[in-house]
């Protein structure tokens, strides 16, 4: 059941806090979108204006003083840039990438999985069959040839993740939704008469969320993942947008050379994110499964 | 079973059918291959005759149709940059794709099965918890990122293993092999592990819950109060029991290691058909993308037929008669 009271969420929270590693992972989680939205006022420097990178201070290591007497924590990369900075205005457009694409999927899942549920027959059909299709390939194959046709660009890669993401919530929301379609309450509720529209958008709705919000948890990750991993193959974001995923690709030219901080921290922000990403999914998960239930 | 043997056949070739549309349509939807292949100072005339070589002068559904002509005979067309047939470019670059993916389904394997099923006999031992937390370490892990803190470890700070390439090879029943010279097995091992990792953290969680399920059954008390010894209950009952979900997983998954290898090809420039198609894309190679997808879309779709027949098989519970099997 949804929780609706406040007494209830109290108790959520209560049982989210049990686990220490999942605190641990929700305050990460705490300082990763803080830092990446505040990154304009929190960076040393804006790495993207020109007047403030100096070329002279390229490739320096970590802790490395410059000319100028700056210090820069965690070197510089290949442009003289500030991997500090680089880092916290990457983590903002992965994030947002990550985030914006499971909006749009959640959305269009949530309907094809109602749909499917409710009406049945040849709509189930259609696209459950479409859903199934779908999910016998590999993500990273659908979207590596997604982009390959769309080009390089923000909202190409987004366009790219919803569509090798949706598939899931469809199938998610309508197993839910086909188990609570039998439950009292749904009779009920038709049985007063009241409208289709209002049955499934107030009644069954609410009761399909909660596998929802883990399967969304989960993928949010999966997708930050895969937005890292093809800009790192060179066909996701442009050079104009630079995530963590290129980033990483930038720095990895300069790995044989032993220059390894280039792309070794940003790597290591993107295993931070995910990580407490996954350490706060999967205590959702237990948290909101009656199954688990003590 | 023989009708859904046809049945499940049928619906196969329509999806190969209608992936080949997709992709055709897709890809050749893509910037003019023109601009990259003729000199920048060509006048009209010369990038006219280059397009009339090439076949682009004509209307996208006359290509498409060519290209079916063509591709029920074998070929997919003729790579713009290498100007040779594209499949003979993915055949070639395919046993080196193959046996990474091999590789790495077989560590995968050999340490997955053996370490997950400890951890479910022994959930709350320390054992068994630092394999789950390594397996969830697993799972979070970039692949790429981890390809790159191997080649920094093994390659850059130790040097002792190579960071790209193939190695020496020796030809196995005419096809080039890694793993039977020392060079090779050095060179096939963090690109082998890298793509592993994955895979193993899922084995892993796998077979620790089934383990963990199975532990409760009647079958296994049953077995356990006729006084069998330990090891033949877990190493017959139970293991003949959770191998079933374990063996379709590692069939399924084996089609999306092969996927997974683009990443790990680009990282270690291992020489297989990952690269390729990366290569490929970047230069607008449109006849060796159509059949690189191609060639792999119909090798998943021959996995997952052949993962569902086996399944029926294996596990008699599975009745496919009237059900409309996905």
């Amino acid at each position: 059941m949804a929780p609706e009271s406040d007494s209830s969420w109290k108790r959520l929270a209560a049982e989210f806090a049990e686990s220490r590693l999942a605190m641990l992972g929700l305050m990460l989680l705490t300082v990763v979108v803080t830092l990446a939205l505040l990154a304009p006022w929190v960076s040393p420097q804006n790495p993207y204006d020109l007047g403030q990178i100096d070329i002279m201070d390229s490739k320096l290591a970590p802790g490395e003083a410059s000319a100028s007497g700056k210090t820069y924590w965690l070197g510089t990369d290949d442009q003289g840039r500030d991997m500090v900075s680089g880092i916290f205005y990457g983590l903002r457009i992965s994030l947002m990438v990550g985030v914006t694409s499971t909006i749009f999927a959640v959305a269009i899942g949530l309907a094809m999985g109602l749909a499917a549920a409710y009406f049945g027959g040849w709509v189930d059909t259609v696209i459950m069959r479409i859903v199934d299709i779908q999910l016998s390939f590999p993500a990273i194959l659908i979207a590596l040839v997604l982009l390959a046709v769309l080009g390089q660009g923000v909202g190409k890669i987004i366009f790219a993740l919803v569509t090798v993401q949706w598939a899931y919530y469809a199938r998610t929301v309508r197993s839910s939704a086909l188990v609570e379609r039998q439950k009292e309450y749904i009779e009920a509720a038709k049985v007063l008469a009241l409208s289709q529209p209002r049955i499934v958008f107030r009644h069954l709705l609410p009761n399909c969320l909660p596998p929802l919000i883990v399967v969304a948890t989960v993928q949010v990750a999966h997708a930050i993942s895969l937005e890292a991993a093809l800009s790192f193959l060179g066909v996701g974001l442009p050079i104009t947008e630079p995530s963590l995923g290129l980033l990483i690709s930038n720095g990895f030219q300069y790995l044989l050379s032993g220059k390894y901080w280039i792309s070794f921290y940003p790597g290591l922000a993107l295993l931070v994110t995910i990580m407490a990403i996954n350490l706060v999914a999967d205590q959702l998960r237990d948290i909101l499964n009656p199954r688990l239930r003590k | 079973m023989l009708a859904y043997t046809i049945r499940r056949l049928g619906q196969s070739l329509f999806v190969l059918a209608v992936m080949s549309l997709i992709v055709f349509l897709g890809v050749y939807a893509i910037g003019d291959p023109i601009e990259l292949l003729v000199n920048p100072q060509a006048d009209a005339v010369e990038r006219a005759r280059a397009a009339t070589a090439l076949g682009l002068d004509r209307p996208i559904l006359e290509q498409y149709w060519t290209f079916l002509q063509q591709a029920s005979r074998g070929h997919l067309g003729t790579s713009f940059v290498y100007n040779v047939p594209a499949v003979q470019l993915i055949l070639e670059k395919l046993p080196a794709t193959f046996e990474l993916a091999l590789a790495a389904m077989v560590i995968a394997i050999t340490f997955g099965i053996p370490l997950g099923l400890y951890a479910g006999l022994h959930p709350d031992s320390l054992a068994g918890r630092a394999i789950m937390a390594i397996s969830i370490v697993g799972f979070s892990l970039p692949t790429f990122w981890v390809g790159l803190v191997l080649i920094m470890v093994f390659a850059v700070q130790l040097g002792i293993l190579p960071p790209n390439g193939r190695g020496e090879t020796v030809s196995l029943l005419g096809i080039p092999v890694s793993f039977l010279t020392v060079d090779g097995l050095k060179h096939l091992a963090l690109p082998a592990f890298n793509l592993a990792l994955l895979k193993l953290s899922l084995l892993i969680r796998l077979t620790r819950a089934s383990t963990r399920e199975a532990i409760l059954q009647d079958y296994i008390k049953f077995a356990r109060a006729k006084g069998l010894a330990p090891r033949r209950v877990i190493g017959v009952h139970l293991l003949k029991n959770i191998l079933i979900p374990i063996v379709t997983v590692i069939g399924l998954e084996l089609g999306s290691v092969i996927a997974f290898a683009i990443i790990t090809e680009s990282i270690f420039a291992w020489p297989g058909t990952g690269k390729l198609l990366i290569d490929s894309i970047n230069q607008l190679d449109r006849p060796v993308i159509v059949a690189y997808l191609l060639v792999i879309v119909t090798i998943f779709i021959t996995i997952n037929f052949l993962v569902d027949l086996l399944y029926s098989v294996l596990d008699p519970r599975v009745r496919l008669g009237g059900a409309a099997a996905a």
